[in-house]
């Protein structure tokens, strides 16, 4: 049995975590605002290129010279996994949907007898990942130092992953991340961005017959297409932050309400000892004036 | 009074205008165009440029865009730039920074034709540095 003056230690600690965790909360849930503004503020964007290369490549879908982004190299031995996460934990189970989902693709890929190549963007990802498939790295992003995400962060990771793609070093490549649906639910995705693949109802909308092309269609789409990768990217990467603070604000959330908990059963096993001690020493006193 | 449009110009990170104009000068690969309303539909690549807006109400506005595409219909157009910012806002610090940053990846290119295509941006880039910020 824990003496009250042990108790009251515990209790004080808890209320320190607690204090941590509210704070924690509250500053993801500034953040989360922020991120989910700037997640929709990228939507347009990509949404329009996502229409534009959808018509563009229905057009050139027969095309044997098609740019390799779009029709693929034509094998699927060597597939790079592209796996987003968070730089910081503290965020529930964000991170270790998205490792789950990633090692369990890859892990499948293996027993098919493919090539697993994996780049990771975030550092959580990279350390976990690093203990089982530490052959298969080939490159590691940290956002660690960037404070507010940009398209710059977006296309420095598409450029590695093209060059990779240009030195013939992948045939598929597919990306991971957590698409955010609301604060309490995070999807970890798995989306193939290379090759592109587009929604076919869009292309069917599109009048990409009646469009005049400045340069040839050709060019238009081979520019297109490896920004498309760092667009995808972006919106990835805006998807993820934003589900991070979300998980972040439920995870903490969840241990403030714990952590409150905590303290009212403390609080109540030390008001009982301490009631235990002054009913013992009643009895003491008590019974030491009837002994007289 | 000419026929007004709905432009949009977007970048990655956000929607920088969207409003009813009457007239959008573009910075296409092939020269600047003119679109006004009623385009023949058309599809074009941009370079580094200036993009005057003449909305509706009367006023002019300036955005410089450095790279993207624009997506002309009759009834609208859309510029998609990689990167855009309102003239205003645009200092020779921040091109400078540009440049540097093209030059180094032009130096770094290895592949023939990908340094071109970055020489190629990089002149574009320091004559817009000469045309807005006038030494």
């Amino acid at each position: 049995m824990p003496s009250l003056k042990d108790l009251k230690n515990r209790i004080a600690s808890v209320k320190a975590t607690q204090k941590i965790t509210k704070a924690m909360k509250m500053v993801a849930a500034a953040k989360l605002r922020r991120a989910q503004e700037a997640a929709e503020a990228a939507r347009p964007y990509a949404e329009r290129m996502n229409k534009v290369l959808a018509s563009l490549s229905a057009a050139n879908a027969g095309n044997a010279e098609a740019p390799l982004l779009l029709s693929g190299t034509g094998k699927d031995q060597v597939h790079l996994l592209v796996v987003a996460t968070g730089e910081r934990g503290l965020a529930g189970g964000f991170n270790s949907s998205i490792i789950r989902l990633a090692r369990e693709h890859a892990l499948k890929l293996l027993a098919q007898g493919k090539t697993v190549k994996i780049l990771t963007v975030g550092r959580k990802g990279n350390d976990i990942l690093r203990r089982t498939f530490k052959e298969n790295i080939v490159d590691y992003v940290t956002f660690r130092e960037v404070k507010q995400l940009s398209f710059a962060n977006a296309d420095d990771v598409a450029r590695r992953v093209l060059e990779l793609y240009s030195k013939g070093e992948f045939d598929v490549a597919t990306l991971f991340f957590a698409r955010f649906q609301s604060v309490i639910a995070q999807v970890a995705t798995a989306q193939q961005i290379i090759p592109a693949k587009f929604d076919d109802a869009e292309a069917a909308n599109g009048s990409a017959a009646l469009y005049e092309y400045e340069p040839s269609e050709e060019e238009i789409l081979e520019d297109l297409l490896p920004r498309n990768v760092a667009v995808q990217i972006f919106r990835a990467l805006l998807e993820n932050n934003a589900s991070f603070y979300g998980a972040q604000m439920s995870a903490m959330d969840n241990a403030t309400r714990n952590a409150g908990e905590m303290i009212n059963k403390l609080t109540l096993s030390y008001n009982r000892q301490r009631q235990a001690q002054i009913t013992k020493e009643l009895i003491e006193i008590i019974s030491g004036a009837e002994a007289l | 009074m000419a026929d007004a449009f709905n432009f949009e110009l977007v970048s990655p990170e956000r929607l920088l205008l969207s409003e009813k104009v009457t007239e959008v000068v573009i910075p296409a690969t092939l020269g600047e165009m003119t679109v006004l309303a009623n385009h023949a539909p058309t599809m074009t690549t941009i370079k580094p440029g200036v993009v005057t807006v003449k909305l509706a109400s009367g006023q002019d506005s300036k955005y410089v865009v450095f790279g993207g595409f624009a997506d002309i219909l009759p009834t609208g157009c859309t510029v998609l730039a990689e990167s855009a910012l309102p003239l205003s806002d645009v200092t020779r610090e921040t091109l400078q920074a540009r440049i540097e940053a093209a030059q180094a990846d032009a130096g770094a290119a290895t592949d023939h034709e990908h340094k071109t295509k970055l020489e190629q941006y990089l002149a574009e880039l320091t004559n817009l540095n000469g045309a807005i910020l006038p030494a």
